[in-house]
């Protein structure tokens, strides 16, 4: 079914390397229109290095990755200009207020004036921040930054969001919330790629893409990548695939 | 990137840059002791010891305090050019730059909004220096001010962008002590800023002389000079211009995914 919507993002055969260790040995994805798709890997699987590539922060040492079809490599602003992103790291200014830190995101994606203050309040209800905006980021809550963070990623309107680990540190409820509020997105069509290394948000994707030591190893719905496995949860599925017990205990 | 784009992108790098300054209070502050404490204190006790024959801009022989008045506006643009890099490291860590450097604007661009950003807040400093400095009887003439302004931006430009060059390469701001040692106490002492390079010659110091000769900044106190009594070192503000241009180019050069230093320097997850 996804494959008749448009491809908003796509990587082929993206290789990098850090000195010899190499972090991404050829992956290939891709996001459509509306679809939630779950990169699933334990830690050091080279989620945030493909995050790092996808948002133009470094560059692949090979392969090709193109947003909206625009190429990373030979247009990167309008390419960047389609994106939004919540980064594993908070990227606030904790010393701002949440509406400073919003008006900052807007005029670097060339929006301004009455325009900013029409979008900046949107997201701020669609989040339910709206009465912490004039509140500076270091008086709110984990969760709450976050909720701030997702809404300066759609501020400006992007084709696809990007979400590196996004739940961190965050408790049970906050993730959910903010995990619903995203899933939400796919209706006005906005391509979503999570990142996780938590099963369970795995679970709610359209598709699961698996990442280990660099490498794709298996990509479909959970439920398909469950029964390929033969096994009784997608949480099974995925320590079957990488071999990591240590994870599961985790979980 | 669309004019209205690039002027929202400028006002939101310098606005935040403005916000920070006005938050610590203290830097104000911080930035006018310095160089106040060289002017008060300093010249006090050496204006005898540093005699200063007439040398140009001079036509007559100045008090030493009137001497130090541009090397302490160089200063001035000095320190405030490295804060802007210990700024880039601190965003770095905070990860502010990571949201910078995936806004849809050109590197080069966006670097230099902050240096644009950094020049107002050091050119202001250098006018409130200034102002401070008059009250202490130790005026330049009052046109100086206005002949200063192209100058002080320039080498606050220079300044800055060298700043910018250093923070592709300090990955901590542990290690801003370092470029304190070793850039701006070498830049500072190693120019005309406290004594005429004359004297070094002079002295038989013709290694450090040579070394003076070759410092970005011993151009940039002079330009200042020059301008506060309304005259053009056109040799010094040549050097400092082309000292701009290459600092930037290498700093762009540096934030660059596809070419710099930074390529190297991502890690794994």
């Amino acid at each position: 079914m996804t494959e008749a919507r448009a491809v908003l993002l796509e990587a082929r055969a993206v290789r990098k390397a850090y000195g010899a260790r190499p972090a991404l040995k050829g992956v290939d994805l891709a996001v459509h229109a509306g679809e939630f798709v779950a990169l699933l890997g334990p830690n050091g699987a080279g989620k945030s290095t493909l995050f790092q590539l996808l948002t133009g922060l470094f560059d692949a040492d090979a392969g090709e990755l193109r947003v909206c079809g625009e190429d990373m490599r030979r247009t990167p602003v309008r390419a960047l200009g389609r994106i939004g992103v919540v980064f594993q790291q908070m990227t606030l200014d904790l010393d701002l207020s949440v509406e400073a830190n919003l008006v900052f995101h807007a005029r670097l994606h060339g929006i301004g004036g009455a325009e900013s203050r029409a979008r900046i309040a949107d997201v701020l209800a669609r989040v339910g921040l709206a009465e912490r905006r004039a509140d500076r980021v270091r008086e709110l809550s984990g969760g709450n930054r976050r909720k701030v963070e997702l809404a300066r990623a759609l501020l400006h309107r992007p084709a696809v969001l990007l979400m590196d680990e996004a739940t961190v540190g965050l408790d049970p409820a906050s993730r959910r919330h903010l995990l619903d509020e995203v899933l939400a997105l796919r209706a006005a069509g906005v391509g979503v790629l999570w990142a996780t290394h938590l099963v369970d948000e795995a679970e709610a994707a359209d598709r699961v893409l698996v990442l280990h030591r660099g490498e794709l190893l298996a990509a479909g719905p959970p439920a398909g990548l469950t029964a390929a496995a033969q096994c009784a949860s997608l949480s099974e599925a995925f320590l079957k695939l990488t071999g990591a017990p240590q994870a599961a205990e985790r979980e | 990137m669309s004019p209205v784009h690039a002027w929202l992108a400028l006002q939101a790098v310098a606005s935040r840059e403005i916000a920070k300054f006005v938050r610590q209070g203290g830097r104000l502050a911080s930035a006018l002791v310095r160089p106040l404490l060289w002017l008060v204190v300093f010249a006090a006790g050496f204006q005898n010891v540093f005699g200063v024959s007439i040398i140009p801009p001079y036509d007559t022989y100045i008090p030493y305090q009137t001497y130090i008045v541009p090397g302490l506006l160089g200063m001035v643009l000095l320190f405030n050019g490295m804060q802007s890099s210990l700024a880039m490291v601190y965003d770095r860590e905070m990860g502010v730059m990571r949201l910078l450097l995936t806004a849809p604007l050109p590197r080069w661009y966006l670097l230099l909004c902050k240096l644009l950003a950094g020049t107002l807040l050091s050119v202001l400093q250098a006018y409130v220096f200034l102002a401070v400095a008059a009250l202490f009887d130790v005026g330049v003439p009052w046109s100086g001010w206005l002949y200063a302004l192209p100058v002080l931006v320039l080498a606050g430009m220079m300044l800055g962008a060298l700043g910018l060059l250093l923070s592709v390469n300090i990955r901590q701001l542990e290690n801003f002590a370092g470029t304190m040692n070793f850039v701006i106490f070498p830049m500072f002492f190693l120019s005309p800023a406290l004594y005429p390079l004359w004297k070094l010659e002079e002295s038989g110091a013709t290694v450090i002389h040579f070394l003076a000769t070759w410092n970005p900044f011993t151009h940039a106190v002079e330009a200042i000079r020059f301008a506060l009594h309304g005259q053009v070192a056109v040799h010094s503000l040549a050097i400092v211009a082309g000292c701009l241009a290459v600092f930037f180019l290498l700093a762009a050069w540096g934030y660059d995914p596809q070419r710099g230093l930074l390529r190297r320097t991502g890690k794994p997850g």
